[in-house]
């Protein structure tokens, strides 16, 4: 029926419709003078669509035969990356105004590799996964180099490229000798294919050039190189949307392949998930310790923390996935926060990002610098903030997995890792005096960075805000 | 009143809550209206825990004041007290209000510092309280937040290496126990400390990595708490944070730290160590044993080396601490029942004698011992207050600090005689290292310049010290009045952990397999 399989994916087909119709609008009406308004468009098309999303309920089908799933971890993913685009896109706006970035292009390039993002999650084959993928990869190729007169910008835009296609490639080739081996690209034909729990050399080879692939993306160690420079030289606004959307994306892809395709095997790619957990973690903690860059800092950062989401998909249990699901939607909360500080750090009028810049912080803006300690604490994993319990999702999932070494291995990298967490509160409360920054900040990145903070702060005590039995519904939708 | 624990652990987060959304401006009175804001909370706090005493019924060894919902994932939000934990919420609550009185002179970030200490409080108290593991873990390790920025913000020279190793430090011995927190909760199946008391944790051993360990799980499970509880406590070796975090800590923070933080990690041995894991504890006892002893007599001499009067101070309480360990592990009642007695009267002593050092360093702003001699010349009464508490350290007679070290000494005296021998040495150094440190500082001649306009303490001063000295007295010559209130429940514990043993332990199980 090619009715219902286009209601199933007319949440993507109306997002490009409206990228492509704006596009076109506002090329011939007033091109950048509409650049504000496109923003609050996009972002507005996005809640929308949450809402849409969040809504009705999944209907469970294969729309294509099979190619696309519309379930509850579908539904999941998708609002989770909705509701983070919306807000960094809404967070970068007057980063945007002030230093010529104010082009209506932008939220319409962000809008397709959201429409990519949708399709990734979605995924019920590795074509329509790859097809998602690319989508997503080059608008963010676009973006990162989106300050075309910064050498930084482009170079970082370049470098992304150049290794995202090398992954893309070895996704590709990964698929291409799945294909050969199971006879389907289809996540029910491979699935089928190893339904007696054994699994041919040729697709194991084919799985790992798979799992590397999707290492690039979610930038775990060791397919982690490209994160650093790319999240430097990107323009701050670009920085924090590769540091949540794309994220969650990714590990909703990672989670779908490893447990839709190749759940019947479990133990063969157990371990090598494991592996990228665990030098995720260690290189995320060990490298951060080093850096003087805020923006590079949180790419360790972010490193370190796929490691630990990675720790909960490592399980391949349905609590696993409701573990992953929790951390990175709690991970997502924490980066909104944190990209709220960075996106205003400015020095008479031009942006600063060496974490030295911090010092003092909390003599001339108190109130965002305990917000950044409460985020802070949060990230380093020490309770009562939400950060904590992230953790303690995935320890507990990697423990009732019987991977308790995994576990030790992530609390001892955590200890590693706070390290650099409270160095950044260091700089604020007990630094020596600098240059302050700039203290006229958008009051829209104040709101949020309280806003984000109340939240990570007083979830404990607010049950997660619900989030809990909604993760498990999407984990158990997931086939395993 | 059914709701007494939350409100008692929640008025001072309250109060923190208020200051910070209300309290505006440096001037004095503004200054002023923080001030009585914290010590009204705190006093407040005091008086709402004196009700949680009168309606203790000590010989009902159950949990008491029980209050109970769900949370996420199965865990619960659950508090209750009984005859071990109260005294240590009675103990907080007493400290904290004399501690804020003696941070009446603080003027840099008044504000955030008695923030800091209410929400400080609000923590340790629900350490005291909680009922369920992950809840007492949220609180335990949230109190390393206020601590870290009292010591990095309002600390001495080297705060920020002393609050980095104090953080990092205990943030590795908890992050250890919260990996065995999930294994316990993936055994049992729930969080709940009062089911998890009862049940049994597998002690079958086994192999891991080609090691066999004894005692099996709970061994695991053991070292794993040993790792953040020692750490805490501290036991020797790894206790050298704490001299660097006592030094480096402005007044206030070392009184809180070695009143009532240090006294998380005893707690913890007794409320998780000895009642969950008891064939591991019966199995590594010794190793606690030894580690008290060396504790005890090293720490002991190093504190004899000391130039700097707060580091002799935390050395002897590394050393007082090592009684504590010794005396819970020894798992009778005269250990333990001296073991909650000493870390209730060092919470006294030790904070009364870092409340000493304060009066002093706020005169001279400084606490090498060097600098000072004969006071007792210009400040007599201060004299005749470091002397008590001095005395009390070294465990005189009619002061509590006498029967707590008495009674873990007689505790392990019929457990091992040979720690008991070594560990009662350390009452003659002790002696030695805190007399030294009276005479070199406050008797002789007057002789330095600097000293000769020192003023004696004001009668805030005293005033502050005041329920310190009754409280020491008062034990030491009664001390029934806190052997009454913990007997029951200690008695409860060691005959659960000794009947558990003889059940499940490693020689029995030895034993049976022999016959077999």
């Amino acid at each position: 029926m090619i009715a219902s399989d286009f209601t199933t994916v007319l949440p993507e087909v109306l997002l490009s419709l409206y990228a492509m119709l704006a596009l076109v609008v506002f090329v011939y009406t007033g091109k950048d003078r509409h650049a504000v308004l496109s923003i609050w468009l996009t972002s507005g098309v996005f809640l929308l669509l949450a809402l849409v999303l969040a809504m009705g309920t999944p209907t469970g089908t294969a729309a294509f035969d099979g190619m696309f799933m519309d379930d509850s971890f579908a539904r999941f993913c998708k609002i989770v990356i909705l509701l983070s685009a919306a807000l960094i896109l809404v967070m970068g706006q007057d980063y945007a105004a002030k230093h010529d970035m104010l082009k209506f292009e932008y939220p319409l390039l962000v809008a397709l590799s959201v429409v990519g993002m949708m399709v990734m999650v979605s995924a019920g084959s590795l074509l329509t996964l790859y097809m998602g993928l690319e989508l997503q990869s080059l608008a963010l190729y676009v973006i990162a180099a989106f300050r075309r007169d910064s050498a930084r910008s482009t170079e970082a835009g370049l470098k992304y490229f150049v290794l995202g296609a090398l992954s893309s490639g070895l996704l590709l080739y990964g698929t291409s000798l799945v294909y050969g081996f199971a006879g389907t690209v289809e996540f029910s034909g491979i699935m089928a294919a190893t339904s007696d729990g054994d699994i041919s050399i040729g697709l194991l080879l084919g799985l790992v050039f798979v799992i590397a692939g999707m290492g690039f993306k979610v930038s775990a160690a060791p397919f982690h190189m490209w994160a650093p420079d790319v999240y430097e030289g990107a323009p701050t606004p670009v920085t924090a949307f590769f540091a949540t959307a794309p994220k969650m994306a990714a590990m909703g892809l990672f989670a779908r392949v490893v447990h839709d395709a190749f759940g019947g095997v479990t133990a063969d790619w157990q371990q090598i998930v494991a592996v990228l957990s665990v030098f995720s973690m260690f290189l995320g903690a060990v490298a951060a310790i080093g850096q003087k860059d805020i923006k590079r800092l949180m790419a360790y950062s972010s490193i370190a923390h796929m490691g630990f989401a990675l720790m909960g998909l490592t399980a391949g249990t349905v609590f696993g996935v409701q573990a992953m699901l929790i951390y990175m939607a709690i991970y997502i909360s924490m980066n909104i926060g944190m990209f709220a500080l960075i996106l205003s750090m400015e020095r008479d009028g031009r942006p600063v990002s060496d974490i030295a810049s911090l010092s003092m912080l909390s003599k001339y803006q108190p109130l965002r610098a305990l917000c950044v300690v409460f985020i802070m604490f949060s990230m380093a994993g020490v309770p009562p903030m939400v950060g904590f319990f992230g953790k303690f999702y995935v320890l507990r999932a990697a423990y009732e997995a019987g991977l308790a070494w995994l576990a030790i291995a992530g609390v001892v990298a955590s200890v590693i890792g706070a390290y650099y967490y409270i160095r950044i509160v260091y700089f604020m409360y007990f630094g020596a005096d600098s240059e302050p920054l700039d203290t006229q900040t958008p009051r829209r990145l104040t709101l949020i960075l309280v806003v984000s903070t109340a939240l990570i702060t007083v979830g404990a005590a607010f049950s997660l805000f619900g989030i809990e039995p909604l993760a498990q519904l999407a984990a158990e939708s997931l086939a395993n | 009143m059914s709701n007494l624990l939350s409100l008692i652990t929640f008025i001072p987060l309250v109060a923190a809550i208020i200051l910070a959304l209300l309290a505006r401006g440096d001037g004095e009175a503004s200054q002023n209206n923080v001030k009585y804001l914290a010590l009204a909370a705190t006093g407040f706090t005091f008086l709402a825990s004196l009700m949680l005493l009168s309606g203790f019924e000590p010989n009902d060894t159950s949990f008491q004041f029980v209050e109970e919902r769900s949370w996420l994932l199965g865990m619960q939000y659950k508090m209750g007290v009984d005859g071990i934990s109260l005294l240590f919420v009675l103990l907080t609550t007493f400290t904290m209000p004399l501690v804020v009185a003696a941070s009446w002179n603080v003027t840099h970030r008044l504000k955030e510092y008695m923030i800091a200490f209410l929400v400080l409080e609000s923590l340790m108290i629900g350490v005291f309280c909680a009922l369920d593991l992950v809840l007492f873990y949220m609180f335990f390790e949230a109190c390393l937040i206020p601590m870290f920025l009292i010591i990095g913000i309002w600390g001495g020279k080297e705060r920020i290496y002393a609050s980095f190793k104090f953080f990092l430090y205990t943030f590795l011995g908890s992050v250890l126990m919260l990996v065995a927190m999930v294994a316990m909760f993936a055994d049992a199946g729930t969080t709940d400390m009062v089911v998890l008391l009862s049940h049994n944790f597998g002690s079958e051993t086994l192999s891991v990595a080609g090691f066999h360990i004894i005692g099996g799980a709970q061994t695991l499970m053991w070292l794993a708490f040993f790792a953040s509880f020692a750490v805490k406590m501290p036991m020797w070796p790894v206790h050298t944070w704490l001299p660097d975090a006592h030094v480096q800590a402005p007044t206030a923070g070392s009184v809180v730290l070695a009143a009532i933080l240090l006294k998380m990690g005893g707690y913890g041995f007794l409320r998780f160590s000895l009642p969950m894991f008891p064939v591991a504890s019966d199995f590594l006892a010794p190793l606690v044993f030894w580690m008290s002893a060396i504790a005890i007599v090293y720490t002991s001499l190093v504190a004899l080396a000391q130039q700097d009067m707060k580091k002799l101070i935390a050395y002897s309480s590394v050393a007082h601490m090592g009684y504590v360990t010794m005396g819970i592990f020894a798992a009778n009642q005269q250990g333990i029942d001296g073991a909650i007695f000493q870390m209730l009267s060092h919470g006294f002593i030790s904070g009364a004698l870092f409340l000493c050092v304060g009066v002093i360093y706020d005169r001279m702003h400084t606490r090498d011992i060097d600098a000072y001699g004969g006071l007792v010349n210009r400040m007599p009464s201060y004299a005749l207050i470091f002397m008590f508490f001095t005395m009390a350290n070294v465990g005189l007679p009619g002061t509590s600090g006498f029967v707590g070290e008495f009674l873990t000494l007689m505790g392990i005296f019929q457990v091992n005689t040979w720690v008991a021998l070594f560990a009662t040495s350390g009452v003659i150094l002790s002696a030695g290292y805190a007399l030294w440190l009276y005479r070199r500082v406050v008797l002789g001649d007057l002789i330095k310049e600097s000293l000769k306009s020192i003023t004696d303490m004001a009668p805030r001063e005293k005033m502050i010290f005041a329920p310190l000295v009754a409280m020491t007295l008062i034990l030491g010559v009664y001390p029934a009045l806190i052997l009454d209130i913990i007997g029951p429940s200690v008695a409860a514990l060691v005959e659960t952990y000794h009947s558990n043993v003889a059940a499940h332990g490693i020689v029995s199980s030895a034993a049976s397999t022999a016959s077999h």
